[in-house]
């Protein structure tokens, strides 16, 4: 794959780009959903493609496509020049180089399995997610959906200022959509599972927490509006350092549009929050040797000892703020050219077990499910207010559960309330990769009745 | 129109689909071409140009659907992938039928944009730009989008269909963000149709003077009230609403998994009778609507409710004849790389008798939420939010003072037999729906509607 690419570089060079880069990827996987105790669908597929950004002085274009031949790979270069004559000049637009990639060394993303595994094994691990959801309790009354999938990737970037990289990588996951039946009607409870191949899956585990899930929201009540101490479990966590995330960026900070802007040096969180930016966990999903750039990816600082320690960058960023590129541009596939984002975000484990973390809460609520991020967050003032479901906390210990309750604060003021955070860390793929425990904030405002 | 694979290569596919047995093979192939770019800071950049095309096949035997898909439309190509689709059946072969001459009847377009200067749609960025600028010293930040798309598609099947159909979408958006101290806040505005560059005659900057004066009027917000209260919403994208708390619970997949608070309502009375409710597939150049599915069914006008009942559920093929119905043309894919499942198309709760100004002025203490920045629903148990991204306190039947953060939450049954009043006026709206990992566009609709209870879910308790 890397030819191809390289023969992209000089396609775009010819079509009149004073530097050119190309990202190639490579992807096959497998699908397969059950219903019922039957397979509803299998799908296998393999897709490539290329995309090209082509600097013409200090402008910058993009351009992408799937005919990897001469003559489409001459096309798109030239579509990519003509897409950079659009744009205006930037003075800090510019091709990266390259750094090496010491540091990934060792990095082992794939699983062979992957590939091992018939379809008939694949979808007998999915149906036997469906199963151990559907034999957890009598009252779950089906499944919505179980499903299997994987990806297996290959990347190769090649630039005409030197970068050259390539590695692969491979990802699946497991997850059900559990349904319980209770009095007024019905629940619904998300179980999922990751891994680098299917080997790494715990079905009925996957299928468990899908039945508990729904089964713990079985009589839920609205609570009544009043601002308290709230545990954020990790999968609801995670979503929320996902958004503190984005706001890291140096992209959004520059154009004025984060809430941390202007924050690096400053006391934003309390002495038991520590966040990293890791792309090369071997664990995370978002790991990889190179960025979406060919620069190395690395692990960043970002929250530790109470301080903001900095922001994340690409190349474009780095430029601009007078900084070294952290390794952070992302893209989501060749259709997107890159730009500053986090790869995973790590959040270190506290002291408190879970029971632990509950009695230091006293009285709040847990919440278990968060909906509405995308519409409930504005991610430029960081003020949200999104809609929930838990469980109340009483002197300590888990009561009743909740519904229909919305959760409001603001991502810097939430930064500094987390008070404690657990020991039960995990990995949760709903916004960007973190991994992170379950964190009880000091006070939000809980609305309900 | 153009065949995008010809009808020998379409029967050749089909019929080696179905070399190990099936009940159903489809292939849908199509080639797209599309352009974005954005101005941010007064600067034109983010300029992508992207191309593709490809083509999946199906095969469905008792109940599971086997699917392949592969980039390009060169026919070795897409002759393998049903090859692959088929490989994990063992059962007799079965025989397509005959294909009959491509049919459908595309979106008329005027001005195809791949033909317009590149030139001309940077300018119309910078006149978005500059008309946001203008609105007030207060606005910090300014970001709009183009986006361009064309896509041809073209179904086949063993049931003998063939058909065709040509899209065209333009959407432009527009972000502002005002400041004032420490207090920012931000206002946005989209436009957009399954139409040509036409769409842009008439005044296109003035989305983004909406945005601005939005992102202005927060700047004088104060935090949203916190319980429950009468709730006014506005026309237009106020009907994404109706597709969240409504149109997705009607979705036939749901009704068939028992993942929808819908299931056994057919017939019944879900609304009061002043509620009548449509999706419809045809209206003329709406951001939702094509010529035919993607299952090659013509779109069609479907009332799911009628004076407050429920008459029919959203169908796609395979639910369609799981439920020994017809097809509602519902059937919507992202790509060719995905499965087709039943979607909604534009989906609106038709104008009714009350004046807006009336129902504001009928309400002593509520909240006005006239647009949102989106919302999500879980259809089986029917619990919805939705983010106001534009709200203002209701007292003494008066618009009183702009809201901040302000969140609405309830439950679909009871929000819908809630609604007390349906305006005169009426709106349609752009908006991009998700589902099954799976972005379709989707349009939104509706005059003024008002519900008599709902929680509003902000920060003053």
């Amino acid at each position: 794959v890397i030819e191809a690419a390289r023969r992209a570089v000089e396609a775009a060079t010819k079509a009149g780009a004073g530097e050119a880069e190309a990202y190639l990827a490579e992807d096959s996987g497998r699908e397969v959903r059950v219903h019922g105790g039957a397979v509803e669908s299998l799908t296998a597929a393999t897709q490539r493609g290329l995309g090209i950004r082509a600097w013409i002085g200090k402008r910058v274009g993009y351009a992408y496509g799937t005919d990897l031949s001469a003559t489409g790979i001459a096309a798109l270069a030239e579509r990519a020049a003509e897409a950079a004559r659009i744009a205006d000049e930037d003075e800090f637009a510019g091709a990266p180089v390259g750094g090496g990639d010491a540091e990934a060394r060792g990095l082992v993303l794939s699983d062979s399995t992957i590939g091992e595994w018939s379809t008939g094994r694949l979808a007998e691990l999915a149906l036997e997610i469906e199963r151990a959801a559907l034999g957890a309790d009598a009252r779950i009354a089906g499944v919505e959906q179980a499903v299997y999938a994987d990806s297996s990737e290959r990347v190769a970037i090649a630039s005409s200022t030197g970068i050259e990289g390539e590695y692969s990588s491979s990802s699946c996951y497991g997850y059900v959509q559990a349904l319980a039946q209770g009095e007024g009607g019905r629940e619904t409870g998300l179980g999922f599972g990751l891994g680098r191949g299917p080997a790494a899956l715990e079905p009925a585990a996957i299928g468990h927490e899908g039945a508990e899930r729904a089964l713990a929201m079985i009589g839920a009540e609205k609570p009544a509006s009043r601002a308290c101490p709230v545990v954020l479990d990790p999968t609801v966590a995670a979503s929320f350092i996902g958004l503190i995330g984005r706001g890291l960026s140096a992209g959004a900070v520059q154009r004025g549009r984060s809430p941390f802007a202007g924050r690096v040096g400053e006391e934003v969180a309390g002495e038991v929050l520590t966040l990293h930016d890791d792309g090369l966990d071997p664990d995370g999903f978002a790991s990889s040797p190179l960025d979406g750039e060919g620069v190395p990816r690395r692990r960043t600082a970002l929250v530790e000892g109470t301080t903001l320690r900095t922001y994340l960058y690409d190349t474009y960023a780095a430029r601009r703020g007078d900084a070294s590129s952290t390794g952070n541009a992302s893209r989501a596939g060749y259709r997107s050219q890159p730009s500053v984002s986090t790869s995973n975000l790590v959040v270190a484990p506290g002291t408190l077990g879970f029971a632990e973390l509950l009695s230091k809460a006293g009285d709040g609520v847990l919440v278990t499910d968060v909906a509405g991020l995308h519409s409930g967050v504005n991610p430029v003032s960081g003020v949200f207010s999104v809609g929930a479901s838990g469980r109340t906390i009483r002197n300590g210990e888990l009561a009743e559960p909740l519904r229909e309750f919305t959760i409001a604060s603001d991502l810097v003021s939430m930064l500094r309330g987390v008070s404690a955070a657990g020991t039960d860390a995990r990995w949760v793929p709903f916004s960007g990769s973190v991994k992170t425990p379950s964190l009880l904030i000091g006070e939000m405002t809980v609305a309900g009745s | 129109m153009s065949e995008l694979i010809d009808s020998e290569v379409a029967a050749r596919v089909l019929s080696r689909a179905l070399a190990n047995g099936g009940e159903f093979a489809e292939v849908f192939a199509e080639r797209n071409a599309g352009l974005t770019m954005a101005i941010d800071e007064s600067r034109i950049e983010a300029v992508q140009s992207g191309v593709g095309a490809g083509a999946g096949v199906r095969v469905i035997s008792d109940g599971t659907t086997y699917f392949s898909h592969v980039d390009g439309l060169d026919p070795d190509d897409i002759e393998r992938a049903a090859d692959e689709a088929a490989a994990a059946l063992r059962a007799e072969r079965s025989a397509p039928q005959a294909l009959g001459a491509i049919a459908g009847t595309p979106q008329t377009i005027e001005v195809p944009p791949a033909g317009v200067p590149a030139e001309r749609k940077a300018a119309l960025l910078r006149e978005l730009d500059q008309r946001a600028r203008g609105a007030g010293g207060e606005i910090a930040q300014f970001t709009a989008s183009y986006a361009e798309a064309h896509r041809e598609v073209c179904v086949a099947n063993s049931a003998g269909l063939f058909a065709g159909d040509d899209r065209t979408r333009v959407r432009i958006g527009a972000q502002a963000v005002a400041r004032r101290g420490d207090l920012v806040e931000t206002g946005a505005e989209t436009l957009g149709a399954h139409r040509g560059f036409e769409l842009f005659d008439d005044d296109p900057g003035a989305i983004a003077e909406d945005a601005a004066r939005k992102a202005l009027t927060l700047l004088d917000a104060a935090a949203a009230p916190a319980g429950s209260m009468p709730v006014v919403v506005g026309g237009g994208f106020g009907g994404v609403l109706f597709h969240e708390m409504t149109g997705h619970g009607l979705e036939a997949d749901h009704i068939q998994k028992g993942a929808s608070v819908y299931i056994g309502k057919l017939g019944e009375q879900v609304a009061q009778p002043l509620l009548t409710a449509y999706d419809d597939g045809r209206l003329p150049n709406e951001w939702g609507s094509d010529g035919i599915d993607d299952e090659g069914v013509p779109t069609q006008k479907t009332r799911v409710i009628e004076e407050g009942r429920l008459t029919a559920y959203l169908y796609d093929g395979v639910t369609a004849r799981r439920d020994g119905v017809a097809s509602t043309g519902n059937g919507r894919r992202e790509s060719f790389r995905h499965l087709p499942v039943p979607r909604m198309t534009n989906t609106y709760i038709a104008p009714g008798d009350a004046e807006p100004e009336a129902m504001i002025a009928e309400v002593e203490r509520g909240f006005y939420a006239v647009s949102f920045a989106g919302g999500q629903v879980d259809p089986a148990t029917g619990d919805f939010v939705f983010g106001v991204s534009e709200g203002y306190l209701i007292e003494g039947g008066k618009v009183t003072r702009p809201c901040r953060g302000a969140t609405l939450i309830g439950n679909c049954l009871e929000a819908l037999a809630a609604i007390d009043a349906v305006g005169n006026d009426f709106e349609i709206k752009t908006g991009i729906c998700g589902k099954a990992g799976q972005r379709v566009p989707v349009g939104t609709g509706q005059g003024h509607v008002r519900i008599a209870a709902m929680t509003v879910g902000g920060t003053e308790v």
